[in-house]
Order: C-alpha cells, then sequence, then structure tokens
C-alpha cells in the first residue's frame, strides 16, 4: 500500500464545483428546453419559447444571417475596444478617469477636416492623397501640442492632489474642448475625407453557407488598422522601458521620482498616445456617419467596455469590446423585435452589469492586492 | 554586480555636503540648522528619537523637499532646487520607510525599473521594440539577475510584489535601488518591521554593498544594535537640530544623545 491510498481523496474543491456547474447548467436546460418543445409543452405563441428557444432555431436555420450579425458585432467590438483603450492608457498612468476623451475624438477628427480643408481650399493643393498626409502630420501636432498643453496647464500643478479633482479638470478640459472646438470648426457636422486617406469604399458579397453577407471594405479597413493599433500598444505598454515607467507612475509617483522615472514626460507620452489613438478613432467613425459634436458621446459607449474589461487592461478594453459589440448586435437583432427594437442603445449597459455581479474589478482587471 | 561607475572623487572625501540646512511647513520647523557630511564610501546613519526629522533630511538630499535655507552640495556641485529626477540621474538612490514599491508589477519589473536611467534607446526603437532598443533590454536583464541573485531572491521574480511579505518588499525595494547602480545609496528604516533572522540578512547585504562596490551609504535606524555594527560615522538629529556627530563610540558616551534617548530628569 503506497501513501496515496492511505490519504483519503478530498471532495471537489469549490472551485471545481462551480465550474461543473458553469457548464452543466447551460446543457441541462438545452436538453429541457428541447424536450419541453418536443413534447408540445411550449408552443410558438409562449414567451418562454420567444425568448429561449426561436432566436436559437433562427440562428440554426438562416446561418447567413446569424454570420453577418456577427461580422457587424465585431466590427462594432473592434471600434469600441479602440475607444476603450484611449482610456485605459490615461487611467493605467495617472489613475484618472480622462472625461475628455469624447471630445478629443471629435477634436482630432474636425482638426484632419480642417487642416485638408485649409491646404485644399486656401492654399489651392490638388485634393487627394498627398494632401491627406498633410493634414494627418498637422492632425498630429495638434494632439502633441494638446498633450504638452494638459501637461503643463492641467495635470502638473495638480499632481498629488486626490484622483476626484483630477476627474473634474478632465470633465472642464472636455468644455474648453468643446467651447474651442466650436469656434475653432464650426458647429456644422463636416464629411470625413475617406477616399483621400486612402480608405477603402464600397462593399463586396462573400458566399457563406446558406446564402451571402455583405462585407463593407472600410468596416474590414477598419478593423485590421484598430487591431494592429491595439496589438501594438499593448506589446509597448507591457515590454518596454516606457511602458514600465508608465505602469510604475501609475502605481506610485514618489517611488517612480526616486528612481529617476521624469513623471512630466510619461504623462506626455501617455496623452499623446490617446491623441493618437482620439485621432484613429475619429477618422474610422467619422467615416461611418460624420463628425459633428454629437460624436462625443461614443466615449458613453466605451463605459460598460471598461467596467467589462477592467480600467487597468488593455487585453480586457480588446475581449470587452467584442462582447459588448457582438452582445450588442445579436441581442438587437434577435431579442430586440420582442420588446419592439432598439435594445442596443441599452443593452451593453445591461451586459456590463451582469458581469459586474461576477466580477467586480472587470475580467482582467488587476487583482486588488491588499495585505491587511 | 558590478560596481557603480566611476567618479573624480576618492575614498574617504566628502561626496555629500549638508550645510546649514533649515526646513520648515509653515511654521512647523522640521530642521533647523544642520550641517554634516558623508565621505565615499562610509556607512554613515542618521538616528534620532520619532519625529526628529531623519526622513525630512533625506527627503532633501534626494530632491523631493527643498531646504529652506542652507544648501546641499553632491559631488561638488550645488543646486538650489534639485528635483527628484536630477538627484536620481546624478547618482543617489534611495528606499523608504513605508515601501513604496509598484505592487502591481513583478519583483523583475520593479528592479528592471531602477535600470529607467542607464537605459537610453530611443522612443522609436522603444515602438517597436527591435533592434537596438532589445539588445539594450537583454543587457540590463542580466544585469537585474545579477542583483537577484546578490539577494536571493531568486523564487520571487515573477511574482507581483504586492503579495510578497513586508521583509521581502523590503529587499525588493534595496534590489530597485541597487539596480540604479549609485553613488550615493539613501535607507530611510531598511529593517523597520523585521524580525531577528530578516535583519541579519539585510546588516549582511547592507555590509557587502558597501565593501564590494565601494557604494556610500546613508542610513536612518532605530535598532542602535544595528546602527553601532554597521556605521563608520553617526549623526544624531533631535528636534530638527543636530546634537551629536561622530563614530558610533563617542556618540553613545555622548551626554546630549543619553539625554535625548533617555530623558532628562526634571
Amino acid at each position: 500500500m503506497t501513501d496515496a491510498t492511505l490519504t483519503a481523496k478530498p471532495a471537489l474543491s469549490p472551485q471545481q464545483i462551480r465550474r461543473i456547474a458553469w457548464i452543466a447548467g447551460p446543457v441541462l436546460l438545452v436538453i429541457v428546453l428541447t424536450l419541453l418543445t418536443r413534447s408540445g409543452a411550449i408552443g410558438p405563441s409562449d414567451w418562454t419559447y420567444k425568448i429561449l428557444v426561436d432566436p436559437f432555431v433562427t440562428m440554426w436555420s438562416l446561418p447567413d444571417l446569424l454570420i453577418q450579425t456577427l461580422w457587424e458585432g465585431f466590427v462594432a467590438g473592434v471600434l469600441y475596444a479602440l475607444i476603450a483603450l484611449g482610456f485605459v492608457l490615461i487611467f493605467k498612468a495617472s489613475g484618472v478617469f480622462n472625461f475628455a476623451q469624447g471630445i478629443m475624438v471629435v477634436f482630432a477628427a474636425l482638426s484632419l477636416i480642417g487642416f485638408y480643408e485649409i491646404l485644399v481650399g486656401r492654399l489651392g493643393i490638388p485634393a487627394g492623397y498627398a494632401a491627406a498626409m498633410v493634414a494627418l502630420i498637422g492632425a498630429l501636432g495638434i494632439m502633441l501640442l494638446l498633450a504638452v498643453a494638459v501637461e503643463r496647464i492641467v495635470l502638473r500643478p495638480l499632481v498629488n492632489q486626490p484622483d476626484i479633482i483630477m476627474l473634474m479638470a478632465t470633465v472642464g478640459l472636455s468644455f474648453f474642448l468643446t467651447g474651442f472646438g466650436e469656434l475653432a470648426f464650426g458647429g456644422n457636422p463636416k464629411v470625413m475625407i475617406t477616399s483621400a486617406l486612402g480608405l477603402p469604399t464600397g462593399s463586396s458579397s462573400i458566399d457563406v453557407p446558406g446564402g451571402r453577407i455583405n462585407v463593407q471594405h472600410l468596416d474590414v479597413a477598419a478593423a485590421v488598422i484598430a487591431t494592429i493599433l491595439i496589438v501594438s500598444l499593448g506589446i509597448f505598454f507591457q515590454k518596454t522601458r516606457i511602458g514600465r515607467a508608465l505602469r510604475a507612475v501609475a502605481d506610485s509617483h514618489k517611488a517612480a521620482l526616486s528612481v529617476g522615472i521624469s513623471l512630466n514626460q510619461i504623462w506626455i507620452i501617455v496623452w499623446f498616445t490617446a491623441g493618437i489613438v482620439a485621432l484613429v478613432t475619429g477618422i474610422m467613425w467619422g467615416a461611418r456617419s460624420e463628425v459633428s459634436f454629437a460624436l462625443e458621446v461614443i466615449a458613453l459607449k466605451a463605459l460598460p467596455v471598461l467596467v467589462l474589461g477592467g480600467f487597468t487592461s488593455i487585453p480586457g478594453a480588446i475581449v470587452g469590446g467584442l462582447i459588448i459589440g457582438i452582445g450588442e448586435k445579436l441581442g438587437e437583432f434577435y431579442w430586440g423585435p420582442l420588446m419592439g427594437g432598439g435594445i442596443e442603445t441599452w443593452l451593453a449597459y445591461i451586459i456590463a452589469l451582469v458581469f459586474l455581479l461576477f466580477r467586480p474589478q472587470g475580467l482582467f482587471g488587476e487583482k486588488i492586492i491588499e495585505r491587511i | 554586480m558590478r560596481a557603480p561607475s566611476p567618479t573624480d572623487i576618492a575614498a574617504g572625501e566628502v561626496i555629500l555636503a549638508v550645510e546649514n540646512v533649515s526646513l520648515a511647513f509653515g511654521g512647523v520647523k522640521a530642521l533647523t540648522d544642520v550641517s554634516f557630511d558623508i565621505k565615499k564610501g562610509e556607512v554613515r546613519a542618521i538616528i534620532g528619537p520619532n519625529g526628529a526629522g531623519k526622513t525630512s533630511m533625506l527627503n532633501c538630499i534626494n530632491g523631493f523637499y527643498h531646504p529652506t535655507e542652507g544648501r546641499i552640495t553632491f559631488r561638488g556641485k550645488t543646486r538650489p532646487k534639485m528635483r527628484p529626477y536630477e538627484a536620481a540621474a546624478g547618482g543617489i538612490a534611495r528606499t523608504f520607510q513605508n515601501v513604496a514599491l509598484f505592487k502591481g508589477m513583478s519583483t523583475l519589473d520593479n528592479i528592471m525599473a531602477g535600470r529607467t536611467l542607464k537605459m537610453n534607446k530611443g522612443f522609436f526603437w522603444q515602438v517597436l521594440r527591435h533592434g537596438p532598443a532589445m539588445a539594450e533590454e537583454i543587457e540590463h536583464r542580466h544585469f537585474v539577475e545579477e542583483i537577484i541573485d546578490f539577494l536571493e531572491i531568486q523564487h520571487i521574480r515573477k511574482v507581483p510584489v504586492g503579495k510578497l511579505p513586508y521583509g521581502l518588499q523590503k529587499r525588493v525595494e534595496l534590489g530597485r535601488a541597487l539596480a540604479m547602480q549609485p553613488e550615493v545609496l539613501l535607507l530611510d528604516e531598511p529593517m523597520a518591521g523585521m524580525n531577528l533572522e530578516e535583519k541579519e540578512d539585510m546588516c549582511r547585504f547592507i555590509l557587502d554593498v558597501s565593501n564590494q562596490y565601494g557604494t556610500t551609504i546613508a542610513l536612518i535606524e532605530h535598532d542602535m544594535g544595528v546602527v553601532m555594527d554597521l556605521s563608520d560615522r553617526v549623526v544624531v538629529l533631535e528636534y530638527g537640530r543636530k546634537i551629536a556627530d561622530g563614530t558610533p563610540d563617542e556618540v553613545k558616551r555622548d551626554q546630549a544623545v543619553i539625554d535625548a534617548y533617555l530623558g532628562v530628569p526634571h
């Protein structure tokens, strides 16, 4: 007899039990529902059938519609992730929820269009790719200027102030940018210079099982660009000296200072990076509708993504964005009609709320470490 | 581990001089007319009862506070308002009384953060994380591994420091300061809250750093046994004033010091 046989085998650990319940629960539900439907206990007119069975039957019988919805959800998700990323960057480095991120998106997009209009309209440079690139560089310059100004005027005088003061400062910043933007660019909606930037337009149909789906070329470009940006920023902030310095600043100002990290430099880098993200976001969202100050509210869409993914995690922003984007489109398409449609506007918050019940720190948020 | 970068100052000469330093926060005087010097290669202790101004003194030296009066000369240069960033770049590293680590980061990343100033490959390469930046990263990683070996913390290399027991956190903090290859190392109560074994380890590390690399060390400590064993010279503060300065034996016999610690009969 070995030692192993002598020691009593421990029962399943609570984690294992929970894991089994999570898998077994839905499977059981599916079996019960199938049996009930087959036996005729619930029919197409019952609410249980409409909510729990009918959507999945539709998904199964019309796979092309499902794939189309998933694709749209994916694109929306990537774009949500992009907005959320802007918040995460600044939150990681300074512990501040940057209320002005939404208006920064609008401001960046408007400066791009503004520069382009000046170049083409006043200076007579031929419209097209070259002018758009110069305008792009000009817009990047504006974002750098904004980062330096924010660091000098807003952050530096407020070092070591409570977070709520910093939050209010960003609220003030958003009002300033709104006013200044309307003064500089006018309040009328503008059209994004999509084709001049070399972004593809048009769409093509792709054969899938059950039919065809329609894919906008712009959506593909948006997904690719956003993915590249998110991944490279993720690596940059995780693995390099500047990234390490950034996380260090977020953890402790005085310790960061003592090893010779310059707070001012880090803040400029972070706000400039957030500015670049805002510009890309502005281009992508602007190209899908138009650029106006109303676009500012897309920042609110980032909130559920942040709650879901955790305020401090770049992978969290990506996964959170995808869950919200796909969940929202599926919900709208399959369950929306039951409630008269239009549930897209609030479903994201409900999804976030449900996640919050189980993981208060978000999916990928830093574990709350506290030694007592 | 390699020695700090060589300087023009020979061992035994004054590397850091504090002259007539006073520090006031509004009406509260934290330091009054304090003068002393630190010689290259020595272990200099700053002691005194609670609230004597010891930590304020360190904060002045490393640029967190700026003295209201007087001046601090480091390596022959006097800067009226030295900022922490400049102090670090000039070769002053420190640890804190209440450990100030980057809690969410691993031991390795914390110590790597200490290499920030030694790493200088441009932003561009950093963004690409390729070429020179990668080579630099590897080179500094080697250095950091040597420090980890030296401090015997190999087993916690990848652990987020927030999870570590206090004694180990203090050790990681020392490692981060050592990673800066400092000219002067300021230690604020390096043994506070440690058990006997941890204290002995920490003493050994401090002596090793001093003996092997000739690093100048200024430390604040309450454990008199440790202070008397480790330090070459001791400066004693009370209510923000210097009351004694000399070798451990001289200080131990000084009547003002005995009064400060034991109280005077009224």
